[in-house]
């Protein structure tokens, strides 16, 4: 009989209808932004730097290999690296980024560059809310807005972040380990040259900085 | 003869006469690029004799970035997130296909999980954009509202799920060349259970909506007709060729990835027209929803990626490879030389949304000027792809 | 019958078709499959055979596209023998470069494939030309278009050559190798200051990152 769809079609619309008052599954908008949904632990949008401990300043995990530069493919990524070293909460003595701009403008949100980085020293951040009057210099975030603590990484994304601490605690327990064979080779070489000739710089007997000091836990 | 024939033979017989010059009552239309119907930024340059279509020239490049020379200057790796970028509507088809032809030109091999999970979010996707394709269809045709957002509400379901495992909804940098990028997070697989065991519920609902409807009928349904040799000839792939009536199906040919190791069913269409088209889509969903089942039950524990796939530096000897798969919209293709260096040498895409809308005048000649609207929704084009 | 490989491919068109040189060209990478070229001129009886004979039927044109390989300078080492001392001089040759336009094949009656069919122009300048095979098979109608138009490869017997993605009355072709970007086509400060340096020189001094 003609018409008939049409009449089943209206039927199904009126039956979605009353549904929408009982089953939440049909109606699942939800009113931004006083209402947010929960999003997965996957979810990504912009990175961010992590630091360790307190001070951003001091505690960042990079050290300016610029290998994300590299290998960001729109190019979003601006290092300059530092001429100087410094001491890292680690205690290792290395560069620094002196400068290190994202421009979120340009960042399509990737994840290579974390992907790439051997130093778990940039993260996916889950914020989303850049929108700003200034098209330029407000969304080309710098090292300062970038850093966000180790802590932060945590509770955004807890089972990433426990991994790559594993990879952190792993790997420094392996250069702790290092630093120990070099201190004592280098002290059985000093203790060697010192047999051999007296007048040597104190320096030399020193074990490096650091070493044996920390026990081989995750770093803070 | 059905009436749009009569009508295209009427007006063919009558331009002949007129030695095919413009009789002065011919009307130009410039539809697009700023268009609804038209997906995007595509233009039809239309020539109308009263509402009737006799000569239609699509013309592209308006969202045109040149994928190709980007790809060329970046790494293997760098141009996997671009690739999201061309069918936007199925990025993991897109990473499949990608990711396929530079194994295949570098000689990687896939563990079985990664396989597994490639094989999921590939359905997942073609669940999602047959789903949407068939709202759009329908707001093509007039249907606003209703149609569309009950396709999108399903969608919505499918993207929380690409979501939780990828990080994002749409642009998902999902697959890494051997394998994954990560694996699946916990409890992903029973919700992913959940999903297809409502889908049909879904459909059932859905096409009570719709399949039955008079409207649709009459809209659809002697519309746009593609005859099946045309249809080869002119490369058209994917739903569209096989709602011409000829058994292509990719998954089926080239046995690419494990799907041979699925039972599914190729549905094919009489007619060739766009209610064919539609309802493929329609088909091909529960086709994939069985594919679906057998892969979650199936999907072994292991590695997602093999460990011997470098991310950094990556250089495949020189050479050259082509991969193609079966994305939702058709054969998409990707044809990579290399020189041995870090970067393609040669990085083409074959976009199936491009060349299934070589014969688009074709279909569109005679008909009126709404019906090509209609017939140019059921290509189901992406204009990411078209003009990449 | 299994899909003839490349080589015997050779045998049958040339057997086939009298006076037709059909060259192989070997392909190193790991699927290893050669390609035939073959010269433009005969490229229209080669692409209808291979379309119609009952044992090939390739039926499909699923890809075509353009590469483009520019001038080269190839370096050969000769060792010649001089009044008993061998001298080694080096002889660097000029290879005129080419464009190439590349068909993959498959047959979708008989599903195989597929056969990887190419044809180059004499040169990348006044004469870059080759046969079109739109009208062997109508799927190279927009690709031969595009490859026109980003390459720069006319293609004779075309029925519709116009550019396709690039807007009429563009000049350049983009996908060249020695095609050289426009540097005012990114003029907001971006990071990365050698785009804006080199816009500058086109836009009012914009206010720059220090």
């Amino acid at each position: 009989m003609l018409g008939q769809g049409i009449a089943k079609g209206l039927l199904q619309t009126a039956r979605n209808l009353v549904a929408t008052y009982v089953d939440k599954d049909r109606l699942p908008t939800i009113e931004y932004p006083e209402e947010r949904q929960k999003l997965p632990e996957a979810t990504r949008q912009f990175p961010f730097l992590v630091h360790d401990g307190d001070d951003p300043s001091k505690g960042l995990r990079c050290v300016a290999c610029q290998i994300c530069e590299k290998e960001c493919p729109p190019k979003c990524i601006y290092i300059v690296k530092s001429k100087d070293k410094r001491v890292d909460y680690k205690g290792q003595t290395q560069f620094y980024p002196a400068v290190f701009d994202i421009d979120v403008s340009v960042c399509m949100s990737c994840q290579i560059c974390v992907e790439v980085c051997p130093f778990e020293a940039i993260k996916m951040d889950t914020a989303f809310e850049f929108s700003t009057p200034d098209r330029f210099g407000a969304l080309l975030l710098d090292k300062h807005r970038l850093a966000k603590s180790a802590a932060h990484y945590r509770e955004i994304h807890p089972a990433d972040a426990a991994e790559s601490d594993a990879v952190m605690a792993a790997e420094s327990a392996k250069a702790e380990a290092k630093a120990k064979g070099d201190a004592e080779a280098k002290a059985k070489a000093a203790a060697a040259k010192l047999a051999a000739v007296p007048n040597v710089s104190p320096e030399a007997q020193l074990p490096p900085p650091n070493s044996g000091s920390d026990s081989p836990t995750m770093p803070m | 003869m059905s009436l749009p024939a009569a009508a295209s033979h009427a007006i063919r017989a009558r331009l002949d006469a007129e030695g095919n010059a413009s009789g002065g009552d011919q009307l130009e239309v410039a539809m697009g690029p700023q268009h609804p119907s038209t997906h995007g930024v595509f233009r039809m340059d239309v020539v109308l004799d009263g509402e009737t279509v006799v000569k239609l020239k699509p013309v592209f490049g308006y969202l045109h970035r040149n994928h190709e020379k980007i790809a060329e200057g970046t790494s293997y790796l760098g141009s996997m997130p671009y690739t999201d970028r061309l069918d936007y509507f199925c990025s993991l088809t897109n990473n499949w296909a990608y990711a396929l032809a530079v194994e295949k030109l570098a000689g990687l091999a896939v563990p079985e999980r990664a396989e597994y999970i490639r094989v999921i979010t590939a359905e997942l996707t073609r669940l999602q954009n047959h789903t949407s394709v068939c709202g759009f269809l329908l707001q093509d045709m007039g249907a606003l509202g209703t149609p569309l957002m009950w396709a999108f509400r399903q969608r919505e379901k499918v993207l929380d799920l690409v979501e939780s495992l990828t990080g994002a909804r749409m642009m998902c940098n999902y697959m890494r060349f051997g394998g994954c990028r990560c694996d699946l997070p916990p409890g992903w697989i029973a919700q992913a259970r959940v999903l297809v065991d409502e889908y049909p519920r879904f459909l059932e609902e859905f096409e009570a909506l719709l399949s039955g409807n008079e409207i649709l009928m009459a809209r659809t349904q002697g519309v746009g007709r593609l005859p099946a040799a045309l249809a080869v000839a002119a490369g058209v792939t994917g739903p569209m060729l096989r709602a011409s009536g000829v058994d292509h199906d990719l998954r089926k040919v080239d046995r690419y990835g494990i799907y041979d190791r699925f039972q599914f069913r190729v549905p094919l269409g009489d007619h060739g027209d766009v209610f064919d088209r539609y309802m493929i889509r329609v088909l091909e969903l529960r086709e994939s929803l069985g594919i679906l089942d057998q892969a979650l039950r199936d999907i072994p524990p292991g590695p997602v990626i093999d460990p011997k796939a470098k991310l950094r530096g990556f250089r495949p000897k020189a050479g050259e490879a082509y991969g193609r798969i079966e994305s939702p919209k058709g054969e998409l293709g990707f044809y990579l030389v290399s020189d041995g260096g870090p970067n393609p040498y040669r990085y083409r895409v074959r976009p199936p949304s491009l060349i299934n809308l070589t014969i688009l005048e074709d279909m569109c000649l005679g008909h009126s000027v709404a019906d090509a609207v209609v017939i140019l929704g059921s290509v189901d084009i992406v204009l990411g792809e078209v003009d990449r | 019958m299994s899909f003839p490989a490349p080589e015997e491919l050779k045998t049958i068109v040339e057997a086939a078709l009298h006076g037709v040189r059909v060259e192989l060209v070997p392909n190193p990478a790991v699927p290893s499959q050669s390609s035939l070229r073959v010269a433009p001129a005969d490229a229209d009886a080669v692409a209808r055979f291979l379309r119609d004979d009952p044992r090939l039927l390739l039926d499909c044109c699923s890809n075509v596209t353009g590469i483009d390989w520019p001038d080269r300078d190839e370096k050969t080492k000769t060792k010649t023998v001089v009044d008993g001392v061998e001298k080694e001089t080096e002889v660097v040759r000029r290879v005129p470069g080419t464009l190439e336009v590349v068909y993959h094949l498959y047959s979708v009656a008989l599903r195989h494939g597929p056969a990887i069919l190419r044809q180059r122009t004499a040169d990348r300048g006044g004469d870059c030309s080759v046969t079109s095979l739109t009208p062997v098979w109508r799927s190279c109608e927009f690709q031969e278009r595009e490859v026109f138009d980003l390459f720069g490869v006319g293609f004779a017997g075309h029925p519709d050559l116009r550019r396709i993605l690039m807007w009429d009355g563009y000049v350049d072709h983009p996908m060249r190798k020695d095609y050289v970007e426009p540097d005012d086509y990114e003029y907001e400060p971006t990071p990365h200051d050698d785009v804006l340096e080199r816009a500058k020189s086109h836009y009012p001094p914009t206010e720059a990152k220090p």
